[in-house]
């Protein structure tokens, strides 16, 4: 018998594992991939290494920061902010036919760029700022108010409100066309005025840590154990039996599986749950090329770019992919330390909007011919607002909605998950909870914000 | 365990919780959240602590009685006496 059983060793599961842990209790982290992280992974192709996931950690704010999600989340877990090894960025841009905004660590960048280019809406972007819900203020009563109305009460320019939420969708929005309010608020506050930086290493840096930590707490964690059933009894999960046929009990249960994925699993729960599932998936196209991006003059860490003056944020209904958006990423293009010398390879990440059912109908064969053509597809969409790097390219994988729902679990490959939250982390189940993406943070600090905060109002009070 | 060890064990669990705060002019009549960078998170840790160290329970209606260092020592003396 444990006292928590979680589900999934993404960022969330791994975070409520380390802070239960660290207080004594007997831990089972279970899942189902062989390999942790979730969404926010890494794998090695053609003695390359490659990340799922990861553009930028969001939420950056400097050593000695005392507020903010990061430096909670370091206090909360036992870490150093050295540990985490953060770089910054060294500056990234909203790029829209005609006009392009750059945006770094600092605000006051974005601030001046707006007030050259809508010198109309300079005060007024001032306003939206003070008008933003600090991450603690939230409340589920105007969380879920349209961010284009409120935003559009105090911005008028149409072109203006596009370019901010260009980025803010594209990093963490589960509902299409519109956005939550709070959501808004989040990821204004965690990409504009706290920003984006990342280990020399990738990701797995971050990983490494997490699970260190954890098994250094005499946590368990098996891999390769997916969860087929939550066993209910009087409104209690009562155990829960691995695809293997193995039982495991315990006090309480956290999943970050997702909530549509969660209460599929429970063996009360007979409707069909699938509707209320996200539908925004994403593939990335990964170039490797024969020299650093800065060579062919490309300096950005982050391009969200759109080729009209209006944002569709939709799933792609008739197509495989929706190229008229996407992000361009190059992991190279932060302010690394002159000591940890250059990444080895260069490399050119651009995501765009996907269709799931389209890519995940397809045989094998025709599999890889959809990844070749819309790989071509998506990077000559790209160039129009980057460098032309094609030519410089020796390797590179595209990773797809498939890819996403083999890491993830999540139905139709949903990125951000279910477009409904549920912020305190509550199911229909006494002694079952859910944190992660569905619960409302998402990102790599985001999900480990989520595990704590779970982990500390509904697992630790006994 | 007197009053004076006890103020020294939170003082301990204070630099463990915010290893960045400067805990030397603490003042112990005045509340922890006006004189130091504490959340609510950080006071759960601080019951947490008292709980994995000392085996002490504090129940969740008296976390208000861990206000200041004051306060905290005077609530935790008649439960930790005997350790």
């Amino acid at each position: 018998m444990y006292d928590t059983i979680i589900i999934g060793a993404g960022m969330s599961g791994l975070a409520a594992g380390i802070r239960l842990a660290y207080y004594e209790q007997k831990v089972c982290i279970l899942e189902r991939h062989y390999t942790i992280g979730g969404l926010n992974s890494f794998y090695r192709l053609n003695g390359r290494d490659y990340d799922v996931g990861l553009h930028a950690v969001t939420n950056f704010t400097p050593k000695g920061a005392k507020k903010g999600p990061l430096a909670r989340l370091l206090k909360q877990l036992r870490f150093s902010w050295e540990e985490f090894a953060l770089v910054p960025q060294i500056g990234s841009a909203i790029s829209f036919p005609g006009v392009s905004l750059k945006f770094d660590n600092n605000i006051e960048l974005l601030a001046s760029e707006v007030a050259r280019d809508f010198p109309h809406e300079r005060d007024n972007f001032r306003t939206l700022l003070g008008k933003l819900v600090d991450y603690d203020d939230l409340s589920p009563e105007t969380f879920t108010l349209s961010a284009r109305e409120v935003v559009g009460q105090i911005i008028h320019d149409p072109l203006l409100i596009e370019m901010l939420l260009c980025p803010l969708m594209w990093y963490g929005n589960a509902r299409e066309h519109d956005m939550d309010w709070g959501q808004f608020c989040i990821m204004f506050r965690s990409v504009y005025l706290e920003g984006f930086a990342r280990p020399f290493a990738g990701v797995r840096l971050i990983l490494k840590n997490l699970v260190r930590k954890f098994r250094a707490l005499g946590g368990e964690l098996r891999l390769r154990s997916g969860v087929s059933r939550i066993k209910v009894e009087h409104g209690r999960a009562v155990g829960i039996v691995l695809d293997s046929g193995e039982e495991l009990t315990a006090k309480r249960y956290l999943s970050s599986a997702g909530m549509v994925e969660t209460l599929r699993l429970c063996d009360d729960v007979v409707e069909d749950v699938s509707p209320k599932a996200g539908r925004l998936s994403f593939t990335e196209t990964v170039s490797v090329l024969d020299c650093q991006p800065q060579e062919i003059d490309f300096d950005r860490t982050i391009v969200f770019y759109n080729d009209s003056d209006k944002f569709h944020w939709q799933k792609p209904e008739d197509e495989f992919c929706d190229v008229r958006t996407g992000v361009i990423c190059s992991p190279n293009n932060y302010a690394y330390d002159a000591s940890d010398g250059l990444l080895p390879d260069g490399v050119i990440r651009i995501t765009t909007l996907a269709n799931f059912d389209r890519w995940a109908n397809l045989d094998d064969d025709a599999y890889l011919q959809a990844k070749l053509r819309w790989y071509d597809r998506t990077v000559a969409s790209a160039v129009r607002f980057m460098p032309d790097f094609r030519r410089h390219v020796i390797d590179y994988d595209m990773f797809t909605p498939r890819t996403i729902r083999r890491f993830t679990w999540h139905d139709n490959g949903a990125v951000y998950g279910a477009p409904e939250k549920q912020l305190d982390g509550t199911t229909h189940l006494a002694n079952l909870f859910i944190s992660g993406t569905d619960q409302g943070f998402v990102g790599i600090i985001g999900g480990i914000v989520s595990g704590i905060s779970i982990a500390n109002q509904h697992l630790l009070r006994d | 365990m007197t009053p004076a060890d006890i103020r020294i064990e939170i003082l301990d669990i204070l630099s463990d919780i915010a290893p960045d705060e400067d805990l030397s002019g603490l003042k112990d009549d005045v509340a922890f959240r006006e004189q130091l960078e504490l959340d609510s998170m950080d006071f759960l840790d601080i019951v947490m602590e008292l709980r994995k160290r000392h085996r002490v329970q504090v129940p969740e209606a008296d976390y208000k009685e861990l206000a200041s260092m004051q306060s905290t020592v005077d609530y935790l003396t008649p439960l930790m006496k005997d350790l």
